[in-house]
């Protein structure tokens, strides 16, 4: 059971990182530090602006599948993988 | 050829793929039924996921909305498609090795009560119905638009497909079905946006044309929007945000949550055969759903330009009404188009000074439907656009409908009333079901409620005050017992409901709101379509407090949880030891 207990902490440690992430880059640039942001140009782009229509759900993409990646990673190396 | 003909043959051959499909796809057991054989591969169950998601509203109104409302639109891109980070990391693969066929199914297990398997339906109940109607109304508006047919014709022919392909079919028929509506929609809605892009811009990429300069012109297109919206006295585009920031983000966050928490999605990630393969499809769903999702503010904002300089061609030069273009003379016949010459002087101001104002109406529908015509493409085009809008509602309407009748058939059916039913009557009153339940949906369609217009924001608070938390506390909290998961979903709908049912009135009839719909009476300035965040809050805040108080969960309870918590062994779930 002991083996599963770290298997399962390992899991909300990703779980964690994650969540942190998906939070800043949308309510924290999307839309809390919009305003500084805006200050910085991306092209055509306000920083802020940019973060909320497109940044936002590129970050979202990656962030699954980084997710799914090491997950499968712990699985195997905790020897749950089925 | 004209377009009327060419819009009946590339919608008629899209119908014919999707009835081929139901023939190929027949459903010959209940696992076949509900779960499409639990063996789904994940890029395919993604597609199907993406098409199931995008309703009509994600493709004909969210751009129009984003036009009008710039920065403040960011709500929605942010809110529907983050929602599937939480799904993937917080729901999708625990549920996936539960292994079950529903939602409920899982609260009823967990929670050891069938007093929460009924609670969970009824929250998918309402939530699914709510949503429903406004698939049936898009699917009939979208016929009468394009095809000239009268709205219950329209609505008809749309129901008698869905009948077709998912009573025979039941999830399998409907999961490859969406495979290809999620074609023909992706199609339709880039196609148009990638020319009008290139016009603009002569960048070929939408995502890119939003941040690069005007053609032949070292002004970005974004500058130029916002300069020409202040020019007319309307809020700068790129930074007019939705009431406040605290609204923003109380809307942003219930959006993500309702995602999370809509049974129609969850129950896409009981097809795949695998827990990691639950975890890659969630991925897969929202890689098929960005590309929509990052096309429509490059939609939204060129669109938006081309009508501010359609209206206004020159700086302080209005249009003059007879000479307008085609398409708003096209539109205008639709009533979704308005203009009154105040002044009598000919020309068409457009101000953001009502009182001047001479765009009297300008429907947030028009944005994407007429952007073809803006744009001058071929008839094909549009054609394919209203393929595009009919492939979305559907496969929509029909993600709903096999949520709903499970619901019915295998929660209610089998799991209250009638547990001995075998598994041939059981895929009988299944079908039973999923008949009633498009026949209701067409019956609602046909006669839209009053209050059908604000239901779909209490889809969304239901599915985050009462199913979202529900969930999340059956996996992550191992001592979370019956008591405080019932006390948690009723009072996180009950706060929900009480909100929006005060400021909207009971049932959305206006005359009973009963503290008024005025933002100075919103709770922290926060509008009744963002109050599910808050909900879920409640809900969270009482399930734990009422759970510390009661006995905690029975020893085989506390297995299941460890047992659904690790990948090894999916496929057998825990319930029965």
């Amino acid at each position: 059971m002991s083996k599963n207990a770290d298997y399962w902490a390992a899991n909300l440690r990703v779980v964690a990182i994650c969540m942190v992430i998906w939070f800043v880059v949308s309510f924290g640039f999307g839309i809390i530090l919009v305003e500084p942001l805006n200050n910085i140009r991306l092209g055509g782009f306000k920083l802020g602006f940019w973060f909320a229509q497109q940044g936002s759900i590129y970050v979202f993409v990656a962030l699954i599948f980084f997710y799914a990646n090491r997950m499968g990673k712990l699985d195997r190396d905790h020897g749950v993988e089925e | 050829m004209e377009l009327q003909t060419l819009t009946y043959i590339v919608v008629g051959f899209t119908f014919l793929i999707y009835v081929g499909i139901a023939i190929w796809a027949r459903a010959g057991s209940t696992k076949e039924f509900y779960v499409a054989g639990g063996g789904v591969h994940p890029v395919a169950n993604g597609m199907a996921t993406a098409a199931d998601w995008m309703s009509a509203a994600s493709f004909i109104s969210m751009a129009g909305l984003i036009a009008f409302m710039g920065y403040g639109g960011s709500v929605f891109l942010m809110g529907w498609t983050g929602g599937y980070v939480l799904l993937a990391m917080l729901l999708a693969p625990y549920l996936r090795k539960f292994g079950k066929f529903t939602v409920p199914e899982f609260i009823g297990d967990r929670y050891y009560s069938k007093a929460a398997r009924i609670v969970a339906v009824l929250c998918l109940i309402i939530a699914s119905v709510t949503y429903v109607i406004g698939q049936m109304k898009g699917i009939g508006v979208a016929f009468s638009r394009f095809l000239e047919v009268d709205y219950d014709v329209g609505l008809t022919i749309g129901m008698a497909i869905v009948f077709f392909y998912a009573v025979m079919g039941g999830m399998k028929g409907i999961t490859y079905t969406q495979i290809a509506q999620y074609c023909v929609l992706i199609l339709a809605y880039t196609i148009p946006a990638i020319f009008i892009s290139l016009n603009l811009t002569g960048n070929p990429i939408p995502q890119l044309g939003l941040g690069s300069t005007m053609a032949g012109t070292d002004v970005f297109l974004l500058d130029k929007l916002d300069q020409v919206v202040r020019e007319l006295g309307f809020a700068e585009y790129t930074t007019s945000a939705r009431l406040s920031l605290t609204n923003m983000f109380m809307y942003t966050m219930s959006l993500m949550i309702g995602t999370a928490g809509l049974p129609h999605v969850i129950i896409r990630f009981f097809t795949v055969p695998k827990v990691k393969d639950a975890r890659s499809s969630a991925g897969w769903a929202l890689v098929f759903i960005a590309i929509l999702y990052t096309t429509a503010p490059s939609v939204a904002a060129m669109a938006r330009l081309n009508l501010m300089n359609t209206m206004e061609p020159t700086s302080g030069d209005y249009l003059v009404y007879e000479e307008r273009p085609d398409w708003v003379r096209n539109w205008e016949r639709t009533g979704l188009l308005e203009f009154t010459d105040k002044d009598g002087d000919g020309r068409i101001r457009y101000s953001a000074d009502a009182s001047v104002n001479e765009v009297t109406k300008v429907d947030n529908d028009i944005m994407v439907l007429a952007n073809p015509e803006i744009a001058g493409l071929p008839n094909w085009v549009i054609a394919l656009v209203a393929a595009g809008g009919l492939a979305a509602a559907l496969s929509t309407a029909a993600g709903l409908l096999l949520a709903i009748s499970s619901a019915i058939s295998h929660d209610l059916l089998k799991g209250v009333f009638k547990p001995n039913i075998s598994e041939k009557q059981e895929l009988l009153a299944s079908r039973l079901a999923m008949a009633g339940a498009i026949a209701a949906a067409g019956y609602l369609g046909y006669n839209p409620p009053d209050f059908a217009a604000g239901t779909v924001a209490l889809a969304f608070g239901l599915a985050a005050s009462s199913i979202f938390p529900a969930l999340m506390l059956g996996i992550f909290s191992k001592g979370m017992n019956k008591q405080g998961a019932i006390a948690g979903m009723l009072a996180g709908i009950g706060v929900t409901l009480l909100y929006v049912f005060q400021h909207k009135g009971i049932m959305f009839v206006a005359s009973t709101a009963y503290l008024g719909d005025m933002p100075a009476n919103w709770f922290f300035g926060i509008e009744p379509n963002a109050f599910g965040a808050v909900g879920a809050m409640v809900n969270f805040a009482v399930a734990f407090t009422v759970s510390s108080m009661t006995a905690a969960p029975p020893e085989h309870i506390q297995h299941l949880v460890e047992d659904i918590r690790v990948p090894i062994g999916a496929g057998t779930a825990a319930a029965d030891h």
